[in-house]
C-alpha cells in the first residue's frame, strides 16, 4: 500500500535533477566582465566587432577568460577587477573614438562563471536585486496632465491654421484648461467650423455653449484619444531614458513602465547618483535648420576646412560632416508627433512628421524659398548636436505634413522617427521614489540572508532528526528538496531576489517543515492508537494531506495579497513566499513519501518504524521504536 | 523523543471564557496603544528622505546632528543603525526640493565634516506613494480577510470563518499594539510579516478545525466541547512542534539577518507567540460561542474518503 508507482519516481528524478542543473550556476559565482552592447541600429555588434574587440584585447596585453557574442551583445570575462578595468579602457578607446559617440556602449557587468553547457540550458543563476548587488532606483512620475496640455495647446494651433484654410471667420481660439474655445460670430460659422473639426480633427469632441449672444465651440480632447496621448508621452519617456541611460554604460538597465504614468528604472552597479539623476532628467533638443550651401562651406564638407561665418559644423550619424547655418527655423516645440510610414506613390520608406500651426506656417515659407536646398533636423543633447537627417527639399510644404524622405531603410525609418520623437521628454516627469544602495552594502545583505537560511535550517534538521529519528531525516531531506527546488525555480523564472526575498525563503521553510510535523504527528497517532506501520503511514499521509492543502491555501492567499497590492520590497517578499508554499506542497509530502515509500514500502512483513517515542497513554509502558509490535 | 505525553483531553473550553477574557484585554490594550501612541511608520509610508552613511570610527551623533540642523532640518532624526559606525539620518519630504538635492547636499556637508563618511544608501519616497503604499497595506489586509474567510466558509462553515479571522485579527491586532508600545519602525516588510503572519496562524487554526470536523465525524457520542477539547488537545503537539521551528527560522533572521529584517522577524516572533495563543484559545472557542455542531460539517463529508487505497486521494492540486 505504500508504494510509488514508477512514474511517480520518475517524476521525482526529473524534479530534482531539474532542481540540481539549476541551482548549479548559483554556485559558480560571477567573474568582472566587459560587455559591448549597441544603442543605435548603425552601429552593428557582429563577429567583426567581436575582432576588433579581440585585437584591442590583444593589443592592450589583456587576456581575456573568454570573449563571446551573446545575441547582440559581446561580453568579455576577466580574471580580476583590475583586467577588467584595463580591458574597458582598452575597449573603449578601440570602439569609441575619442569624443565621438557612435552607439556603442562599453559597460562592466559580472557574469556568471558557470560552465557553457549550463548557460546552454538557460541555467542561469538568481536574479539579484538592487538592495543585494548594489546599485540605484527610482520611480519617475510622469506628469500626464502636461502631456495633455502640451497636445491641446497643439491642436489649438492646429485648429487655427485649418480654419484659415477653410475660410471659416472666428472671434479668437484659446485654451482654457484641457479645452479649447473657439468664438464665432453666428450660428453658420459655427455650423461651419464644427464640420471642419468634425472632418480633420477625429481626436476632439465639440460642445456649442452658447454665451451672452455669443456663440463659442468648446472643444475638448476625446477620451480615448487622450489615453492614447498618454501611453505615447510615457512610451517616448521610456525610449529617451532607454537613450540617455545607454551614455551611462549600465550593463543591464530596467526600464518600466509602472501602473499608467509611471517608471521604473534601476541601474545595477551604479554609485553615482548624482550623475544618473542629471543624466536622467536632461532635456534634449531638436532643431531644423538650413545646410549652408555656399561653395565655402561644401568644400569646408569636403576637406575639413575653415566653416564659413555664420555656419557650424556638425556630422551625420554616418559620420558625414554637414555644414548647416546657425539660425534655427523650427525646434523640438513645434514637432507634435514623428511616425515611420511609406511614400504613397514610390513606397519608399519615410518618416511623417507632423508640425503644430505655428511651425507649419514658418515650415511653409522657409520650404517655398527654399527650394531644390537641404534642410537639416539636429538633435541636441548635453550641449552636443547631431544631424539626425539632411533631406533636399523639393517643394513647398504647408498644412504641417512632413514627409522626410531618401534613402532610407524601414529599419532606418523607424529609428529616425523614434529619435525624432524621443530626443526629448514628452512630459515632464518628477522622481517620486528613490533607492541607493552601496555595493559593500549588498554583499553584506546577501551574508546575512544567507546566514539566516542556514542556520535556520541546520537548527531545524537537527531537531527533526533527533525528535523524529528517520522520519525526522526524511522531513529534513525533503526541506533541502524544498530549498533547491525554490532556488531553481528562482533561477529559471528569473525572477529577481531581495533580501526579504531570502527573509520569505528561511520563513518559506519554517513554514514548509509545519507540513512534515502535521505528517509525523499522524502517522505517531496512528500508531498510538495501535495501526500497523504500514497502515499508519498510509493514514498518517492521507489524513495530514487534507489538512495541508488548507492551511498552504490560507498562506498562500496572504501571498496573493501581496503579491497583488505589494510593491518594492514586499513584492520581493511575496514572490519567494508564494513560489515556496508551492514547492513546498511538492517536496513535504509527494517528496517524502518517495522517500519513505522507497524505504518502508518494500517491507511487507514491516514491524516497526523509525519515527521517534510513540508514547501511549493507556499506561503501557512507553513504547519505543524497537518495542513497537504493534 | 515525545515531549508532550496527555492522557487525558484537556478541558480547554471549560476556561474559554477566561482566555476570551484574557484576549479581550491585550486587544483593548493594543487598540488603545496603537490611538495613544501611534505607529511610529517608515519613511516607505510618510514620505521622505532616510540616508544610511558609514563611519570608521565610530559615529559623533552629536556632531552629525549638528551638520543636519545646520542645513535647516528641524525635525530630523538621528540614529545608530546597528553598529556604532553607521548612523541613519530620516529628513522629512520638502516641497520643491528633490530628494536628489536633498540627499547630496546632506552628504556634501557631512564629508566636510568628516571625510570619511560614506554613504551606503539612500531611500527617497514622495509623499504620493506614500499615501499609496498605506492605501495598498489596507487593500492587501482586506483581501487577505475576505479571501480567508470565502475559503474556510466554502471549504468548512461559516461560523468557522468568521471564528478564525476574529482570532487572527486579533493577532494581527496585538502586533500592531506591539509596535505602537515600542515605538518600533513600521515599514512595508513588516507588513509584509502582519500579512504573511495572518495567513499562517489562520493555518493553525484549520488544523484544528480540521480535526474538529473530523472528531464530529468520528465520535458520535462526544457533545461539542468535548470534541473540541479533543481536537485541540491531539492537535497541541503538533501546534507548538510546527511553531517552534518556524521560530527557530525566525529566530535565525533575528540574530543574523541584521537592522534590516530585524523589526520584519520581530513582527513574525509576536505573531507566532500570539497564533498559537489565539487558534487555540480564541478560535475554536469563538467557534464554541458561535454554536457550531455535527449538522454543519457532516453535509461535506461524503465527498471525502472516496478511496481510501488511492494514493492519489486528495490529491487535488
Amino acid at each position: 500500500m505504500n508504494r510509488y508507482p514508477v512514474w511517480k519516481f520518475a517524476i521525482i528524478v526529473i524534479a530534482l535533477l531539474l532542481g540540481v542543473v539549476y541551482t548549479l550556476p548559483n554556485f559558480f559565482g560571477e567573474a568582472p566582465a566587459v560587455q559591448v552592447s549597441s544603442s543605435k541600429i548603425s552601429a552593428k555588434v557582429d563577429a567583426a566587432t567581436l575582432a576588433r574587440v579581440e585585437d584591442a584585447l590583444k593589443a592592450a596585453n589583456v587576456p581575456p577568460a573568454a570573449v563571446a557574442l551573446e545575441g547582440a551583445s559581446i561580453k568579455a570575462r576577466f580574471e580580476s577587477t583590475e583586467q577588467q578595468l584595463k580591458a574597458k579602457d582598452a575597449i573603449q578607446k578601440a570602439l569609441i573614438p575619442e569624443g565621438t559617440e557612435n552607439g556603442y556602449v562599453v559597460a562592466l557587468n559580472l557574469l556568471s562563471r558557470s560552465p557553457a553547457w549550463l548557460t546552454s540550458l538557460h541555467a542561469a543563476p538568481m536574479y539579484l536585486g538592487l538592495d543585494l548587488r548594489g546599485g540605484v532606483h527610482f520611480m519617475l512620475q510622469v506628469d500626464m496632465k502636461a502631456a495633455l496640455t502640451q497636445k491641446t495647446d497643439s491642436l489649438a494651433g492646429d485648429i487655427r491654421t485649418t480654419l484659415r484654410e477653410k475660410d471659416v471667420r472666428h472671434g479668437g481660439i484659446a485654451r482654457n484648461g484641457q479645452n479649447i474655445e473657439i468664438r464665432v460670430r453666428d450660428q453658420a460659422q459655427l455650423d461651419a467650423a464644427r464640420r471642419v473639426l468634425a472632418d480633420q480633427f477625429a481626436d476632439l469632441q465639440t460642445v456649442d455653449a452658447a454665451e451672452g449672444g455669443e456663440f463659442k465651440l468648446t472643444a475638448t480632447i476625446k477620451p480615448e484619444a487622450a489615453r492614447r496621448v498618454q501611453e505615447q508621452a510615457l512610451k517616448q519617456n521610456i525610449t529617451t531614458l532607454h537613450n540617455r541611460i545607454n551614455e551611462l554604460g549600465v550593463a543591464e538597465p530596467v526600464i518600466q513602465q509602472q501602473g499608467l504614468d509611471r517608471i521604473v528604472v534601476q541601474l545595477p552597479g551604479v554609485q553615482d547618483t548624482a550623475k544618473a539623476k542629471d543624466i536622467l532628467g536632461r532635456t534634449a533638443t531638436l532643431e531644423v535648420r538650413l545646410v549652408d550651401e555656399s561653395s565655402e562651406a561644401r568644400s569646408a564638407e569636403q576637406t575639413n576646412g575653415m566653416v564659413p561665418f555664420g555656419s557650424e559644423r556638425y556630422l551625420e550619424r554616418n559620420g558625414q560632416p554637414v555644414i548647416v547655418k546657425k539660425q534655427v527655423i523650427l525646434t523640438g516645440d513645434n514637432l507634435t508627433d514623428a511616425q515611420p510610414g511609406f511614400d504613397s506613390q514610390t513606397q519608399e520608406p519615410v518618416v511623417n512628421l507632423s508640425l503644430d500651426g505655428k511651425g507649419a506656417r514658418i515650415f511653409k515659407d522657409v520650404t517655398r524659398e527654399n527650394i531644390g536646398k537641404r534642410m537639416a533636423i539636429l538633435l541636441f543633447e548635453k550641449g552636443k548636436g547631431e544631424v539626425v537627417t539632411a533631406p533636399v527639399i523639393r517643394s513647398e510644404i504647408g498644412g504641417g505634413r512632413v514627409q522626410i524622405s531618401g534613402r532610407m531603410t524601414t529599419s532606418e525609418a523607424n529609428d529616425t522617427a523614434l529619435l525624432l520623437r524621443a530626443g526629448s521628454l514628452a512630459a515632464p516627469m518628477e522622481i517620486i521614489e528613490e533607492r541607493t544602495i552601496g555595493p559593500s552594502l549588498g554583499a553584506e545583505n546577501i551574508a546575512k540572508g544567507f546566514n539566516s537560511v542556514t542556520w535556520g535550517f541546520l537548527v531545524i534538521a537537527a531537531f527533526m532528526c533527533i525528535y523524529y529519528m528517520v522520519f525526522g531525516l526524511f522531513s529534513s531531506i525533503s526541506l533541502a528538496v524544498n530549498l533547491l527546488l525554490l532556488v531553481a525555480v528562482l533561477s529559471m523564472l528569473q525572477a529577481t531576489l531581495t533580501l526579504p526575498g531570502m527573509a520569505a525563503m528561511a520563513l518559506a521553510l519554517g513554514m514548509a517543515i509545519d507540513s512534515n510535523v502535521l505528517i509525523n504527528e499522524r502517522v505517531r497517532e496512528e500508531l498510538r492508537l495501535g495501526a500497523t506501520p504500514q497502515a499508519a503511514i498510509h493514514t498518517g499521509y492521507d489524513r495530514a494531506w487534507a489538512t495541508i492543502f488548507d492551511s498552504n491555501i490560507t498562506t498562500l492567499i496572504a501571498g496573493v495579497a501581496l503579491l497583488a497590492f505589494g510593491s518594492g520590497p514586499v513584492r520581493g517578499f511575496a514572490v519567494v513566499h508564494c513560489l515556496g508554499i508551492l514547492t513546498s506542497m511538492f517536496s513535504a509530502v509527494f517528496f517524502s513519501r518517495g522517500l519513505v515509500n522507497l524505504w518502508y514500502g518494500r517491507q511487507k512483513k514491516l514491524k516497526s518504524v523509525s519515527i521517534g517515542t510513540v508514547w501511549r497513554p493507556d499506561g503501557a509502558a512507553p513504547v519505543s521504536r524497537t518495542e513497537d509490535k504493534a | 523523543m515525545e515531549f508532550f505525553k496527555i492522557r487525558k483531553d484537556i478541558p480547554f473550553m471549560k476556561h474559554a471564557l477566561i482566555f476570551n477574557v484574557i484576549s479581550f484585554v491585550t486587544f483593548l490594550l493594543a487598540v488603545f496603544f496603537l490611538f495613544s501612541r501611534g505607529l511610529h511608520l517608515s519613511v516607505e509610508f510618510t514620505g521622505g528622505t532616510v540616508m544610511e552613511v558609514s563611519y570608521s570610527q565610530p559615529a559623533d551623533l552629536t556632531q552629525v546632528r549638528g551638520v543636519v540642523s545646520g542645513l535647516g532640518y528641524n525635525d530630523v532624526q538621528v540614529q545608530n543603525f546597528g553598529t556604532a559606525r553607521d548612523v541613519m539620518i530620516r529628513l522629512p519630504a520638502q516641497k520643491g526640493v528633490s530628494s536628489a538635492q536633498q540627499s547630496d547636499k546632506l552628504m556634501v556637508a557631512l564629508k566636510a565634516q568628516n571625510a570619511e563618511a560614506t554613504l551606503r544608501r539612500t531611500e527617497f519616497v514622495g509623499p504620493q506613494v506614500g499615501e499609496e503604499l498605506a492605501a495598498d497595506g489596507l487593500k492587501a489586509l482586506a483581501f487577505v480577510v475576505a479571501g480567508i474567510m470565502l475559503y474556510l466558509a466554502v471549504r468548512f462553515e461559516w461560523k468557522f470563518s468568521v471564528a478564525a479571522i476574529i482570532a487572527n485579527l486579533h493577532d494581527v491586532i496585538i502586533i500592531l499594539g506591539f509596535f505602537a508600545f515600542f515605538q518600533w519602525e513600521f515599514s512595508l516588510a513588516v507588513l509584509a510579516a502582519v500579512l504573511a503572519v495572518l495567513g499562517y496562524s489562520v493555518n493553525e487554526s484549520v488544523v484544528i478545525f480540521d480535526r474538529i470536523r473530523e472528531n464530529f465525524r468520528r465520535y458520535r457520542k462526544m457533545n461539542t466541547i468535548e470534541i473540541i477539547d479533543n481536537a485541540i488537545t491531539s492537535t497541541i503537539s503538533r501546534t507548538i512542534i510546527t511553531h517552534g521551528s518556524t521560530q527557530i527560522m525566525v529566530l535565525s533572521m533575528l540574530l543574523f539577518g541584521g537592522e534590516t529584517l530585524h523589526y520584519f522577524a520581530m513582527a513574525l516572533t509576536i505573531g507566532i507567540l500570539f497564533g498559537i495563543y489565539s487558534s487555540v484559545f480564541v478560535a475554536a472557542a469563538i467557534a464554541m460561542w458561535l454554536g457550531i455542531q455535527r449538522e454543519d460539517l457532516i453535509k461535506a463529508a461524503p465527498k471525502k474518503d472516496e478511496d481510501p487505497d488511492d494514493p492519489n486521494s486528495g490529491a487535488v492540486v
